[in-house]
């Protein structure tokens, strides 16, 4: 790097260990002795002319691929425990490699429990029934006539990041911990308006919500967050959902855990209790402390993960870096988010890229200057209720690791000498 | 004039209210109850839809065998998928939770509902209703909550007492 004058205000440290002021992305003001050292010691080669710029490039595709040289960004599948039971599991989004809030819909994480089932759109119907004057089908031409409304919402499983639970550390990176969130822009049809059309009885509090899979997947949903912000998605980023996240029709609640958005939904039926499915009550409840268990956990309360530099991203010898992560709440707006490279014993805000979107996550980023010692990173995020993402220590004390689900306390990255960063607790 | 004024203001009136309900997109196709009831597959805690049909422990085991077994173990002892059976005190402070259908689950529909929708595995919604009350009563009776030879039918199944009934509060920070 040549030498510029800076601006003194920027290279002040914000937090121990490096942590540098987040201004420099805002006034673009330079780091004293800041250097990309292994990276730009030594003058460049002469340029040559690649030979792709002397032939002429492929011919148009119906469909874009990502290059050939980026195979390597793909979701994790973890094989599954029976073979003979395929469709059971996840395909987890490689966040470590992704930039910006968005998820390419080919990326999106899927959780199935019993595959993605092959609808034709032109069959597949959704009914509204149960306690409501008139119950009404809606073919997926009918869904397509009413007015549309877009937000852009992650999805994530009430199960990410639950290898956090396990007593001892494990060696995992950021997919197989945190790889079951996602962000896309869904497009479709708000509920309330489906819901007003059929007229809802006084006496309705849920709606049951299924889906049209092999296990008609169900789940019991207020009928106040129905009647708030549910969306009838019809598209995923511009284009008809993607059948591993429901096509040809699926359920978003933005904000409550990824279980209850059901996919390939097929039947909303109002009732005046929960019916008690199997994964509102063997699954997705969280075991406490005691022999109680909390049941109806609907919001992924506020969270976040650096992403850069983690688990199989090495840090190339000292200097300059940008960490960066995401952060997100079910709940609202991201306020805040601290970084710390000292285990938590000093904190600085991170830069926030817009747009910071209600239910979103948001991408934060935070100049840090290594010395190549060996360090911890940790991320902190604030929603705009004022709830704080706990530590390890405090979300164990209210409800110890035996919880499985809603995991969200602080992760921490250690960095050895050599750069590599793993999984710890500290 | 001011009559004039207020003839109008009358007509605006009319005219929006008239505008608005024929704007007001209603697409959904009226269909009456009867029509949805072979899609109604939703059973209540307290048994609603629960179909007619019956079964015992005795007549699910054989069923359990032929099309359980492979996945859940021998007597619902798991492997390679869930289990099924015990766990019976492993909810309790410091221990290691083993939640199966006899430690956890707090409803006997659920089972019901579960199997009926979603099982066996390869071929959901494959089983009559009696085999479904069958092998209900045989999971149940694995996990000595019913004896071998109890009737499950749709008045019986959501009297059954499950050990873990008490065992849920409701998450204390979700919306109202």
């Amino acid at each position: 790097m040549s030498e510029h004058k800076t601006n003194p205000m920027s290279v002040e440290p914000a937090a121990g260990n490096g942590i540098l002021n987040r201004r420099i992305f805002l006034e673009g003001a330079l780091v004293a002795g800041a250097t990309g050292a292994g990276l730009a010691s030594a003058a460049a080669e002469p340029l040559p002319v690649p030979r792709w710029m002397k032939v002429p490039g492929a011919n148009f595709a119906p469909y874009g691929q990502p290059s050939q040289f980026e195979s390597k960004v793909v979701r994790a599948i973890a094989p599954p425990a029976n073979p003979a039971t395929q469709g059971i599991g996840t395909a987890r989004t490689p966040l470590h490699l992704l930039e910006g809030m968005m998820t390419p819909s080919g990326l999106h994480f899927e959780r199935s429990h019993s595959g993605i089932p092959d609808i034709d759109p032109d069959q597949h119907r959704l009914v509204i029934h149960g306690l409501v004057k008139q119950p009404l089908v809606f073919t997926l031409e009918a869904l397509s006539r009413y007015p549309m409304t877009s937000r852009i919402a992650f999805v994530e499983c009430a199960g990410n990041s639950g290898a956090l639970n396990s007593p001892q550390p494990q060696a995992l990176n950021v997919p197989a911990i945190h790889g079951l969130l996602s962000c896309s822009e869904w497009t479709g049809v708000k509920l309330s308006t489906l819901l007003d059309e059929a007229g809802v009885e006084p006496s309705a509090r849920w709606l049951i919500a299924e889906g049209a899979d092999s296990a008609s997947m169900s789940r019991s949903v207020p009928l106040a967050k129905a009647m708030d912000d549910a969306l009838i998605c019809i598209y995923q980023n511009g284009e008809h959902v993607r059948p591993s996240n429901g096509y040809p029709v699926r359920l978003l609640l933005p904000g409550f855990e990824g279980n209850m958005n059901v996919k390939w939904l097929r039947r909303l039926k109002l009732t005046a209790e929960p019916a008690m499915t199997k994964d509102e009550t063997s699954k997705y409840t969280i075991l406490l402390k005691d022999e109680k268990a909390w049941q109806f956990v609907f919001p992924l309360e506020v969270k976040s993960v650096i992403t850069r530099p983690s688990p199989g991203l090495t840090l190339k010898g000292p200097g300059f870096y940008e960490i960066s992560g995401l952060a997100w709440s079910g709940n609202g707006s991201i306020r805040q988010v601290e970084v710390s490279a000292d285990g938590g014993q000093s904190w600085a805000p991170a830069a926030l890229s817009g747009p910071i979107l209600p239910k979103a996550p948001v991408r934060f980023r935070t100049p840090w200057q290594w010395n190549g010692g060996p360090t911890v990173l940790q991320s902190r995020a604030t929603d705009d209720t004022g709830m704080v993402q706990p530590s390890r220590a405090t979300f164990i004390a209210e409800r110890s690791l035996r919880g499985q689900y809603h995991f969200n306390a602080v992760q921490s990255w250690r960095i050895d000498e050599k750069g590599e960063a793993a999984n710890v607790y500290a | 004039m001011s009559m004039l004024k207020h003839l109008a203001a009358g007509a605006a009136v009319i005219a929006l209210t008239a505008t608005a309900s024929a704007q007001a997109p209603k697409f959904g196709q009226p269909i009456a109850p009867a029509d949805v009831a072979p899609w109604d597959i939703s059973i209540g805690p307290d048994g609603a839809g629960l179909p007619p049909g019956r079964g015992t422990a005795t007549q699910g085991e054989a069923i359990y065998a032929t099309k359980c077994q492979a996945c859940h173990g021998e007597k619902g002892a798991g492997r390679p998928n869930d289990a099924l059976v015990g766990g019976k005190g492993s909810l309790e402070t410091g221990k290691a939770p083993v939640k199966t259908v006899g430690s956890y689950w707090p409803y006997a529909t659920t089972l019901f509902d579960y199997i009926r929708r979603a099982m066996p595995f390869l071929e959901s919604k494959s089983l009559t209703n009696d085999e479904a009350y069958a092998v209900s009563a045989y999971v149940l009776s694995l996990n000595e909550i019913i004896g071998k030879d109890d009737v499950l039918d749709a008045q019986s199944l959501p009297k059954v007492r499950m050990p873990n009934r008490d065992g849920f509060i409701p998450f204390p920070r979700s919306p109202k």
